[in-house]
């Protein structure tokens, strides 16, 4: 399952759709599970009326979980020593969101082999909405 | 903010994984679990912010008896609280913001069985003039996620911005 160095060579890349139309429920699905229940995630009243917003928008947590499932789906499970994001840009229900990894770096640290990965998720408009990086441990 | 018992439960995980859209038997399967190289559920990468649910206090969790901002039948009129600590044991931790960064560094991968305590230590604050959006302020907070036995598994570094008008390019 997990990497391994002779495998990979800086430059390669590894995509995913993480969600096709996302849907206000998967949003409140979120909100419950992680204990986040601001109400611009679930509440159209206030955040339409009260904060200004033009709907209900994604947590970016979501959006970092999500992308995280396309991480562990290219590294292996129990792999990842970093992940770090920045979200750049809302998502919104009914957005398509992809994401792409491309391997930045191979090396050693410690006697660990290690990736360092770049990471990019964009929107149907190919908007970034979330850019980070990764590293994991690989296989010799 | 502080949380100090985060019992790491295999049904937690499961919704949390089933609500980022993550199907892998590694989050639910304790057979397939034990066969694979981690040899035991563990939980998907970002499942630390969930130590919201745990955080007694936690200012985006409404509480039976007391005021909250959302909306009944009509908006409350109500302003959100600000925690002043962007990044808080869970979510960005700014009501009235938005969160801007969020950065784990895993130690070791938790599991269920795990009981985890999170420490949550102010960072910087800075400030940036944003196009859309008018003065940005950013508020970093740094979260340690120790076991029971006291070891730290996750360092979790949370960024918060609030800003003046609601940032609605995109849309």
């Amino acid at each position: 399952m997990a990497l391994k160095r002779s495998e990979i060579k800086v430059g390669d890349t590894y995509s995913e759709r993480l969600v096709e139309d996302l849907k206000r429920t998967q949003i409140v699905q979120y909100a419950g599970a992680s204990g986040d229940y601001n109400p611009l995630h679930s509440d159209e009243v206030f955040t339409t009326q009260v904060a200004g917003y033009p709907s209900v928008f994604a947590h970016g947590m979501l959006t970092m979980g999500m992308t995280g499932k396309l991480l562990t789906n290219y590294v292996g499970d129990g792999r990842l020593t970093k992940y770090g994001v920045r979200f750049t840009s809302q998502v919104w229900p009914g957005d398509t969101l992809d994401s792409t990894v491309t391997v930045e770096a191979v090396r050693e640290e410690n006697g660990e082999q290690l990736v360092d990965l770049s990471l990019q998720t964009v929107n149907q408009e190919g908007r970034v909405v979330l850019s980070g990086t990764a590293t994991a441990r690989i296989d010799a | 903010m502080a949380v100090e018992k985060f019992p790491v439960e295999a049904s937690h995980i499961l919704m949390f994984a089933r609500s980022v859209g993550d199907e892998n038997p590694i989050y639910s399967d304790e057979a397939h679990a034990a066969g694979s190289e981690v040899g035991k559920i563990i939980a998907p990468p970002t499942f630390a912010q969930a130590s919201a649910q745990f955080d007694p206090d936690y200012i985006l969790r409404p509480k039976p008896g007391q005021p909250w901002f959302g909306s009944g039948g009509q908006p409350t009129g109500l302003k959100p609280k600000s925690s002043g600590s962007g990044g808080g044991s869970g979510g960005s931790g700014i009501a009235a913001g938005l969160h801007a960064e969020q950065h784990f560094e895993y130690h070791r991968h938790i599991s269920p069985g795990d009981v985890l305590t999170a420490e949550v230590k102010p960072g910087k604050t800075w400030e940036k003039e944003g196009r859309r959006s008018g003065k940005l302020i950013f508020n970093e907070t740094i979260t340690e996620y120790r076991d029971q036995n006291g070891e730290l598994v996750i360092t979790a570094r949370g960024v918060g911005v609030r800003t003046e008008r609601p940032v609605d390019a995109g849309k």
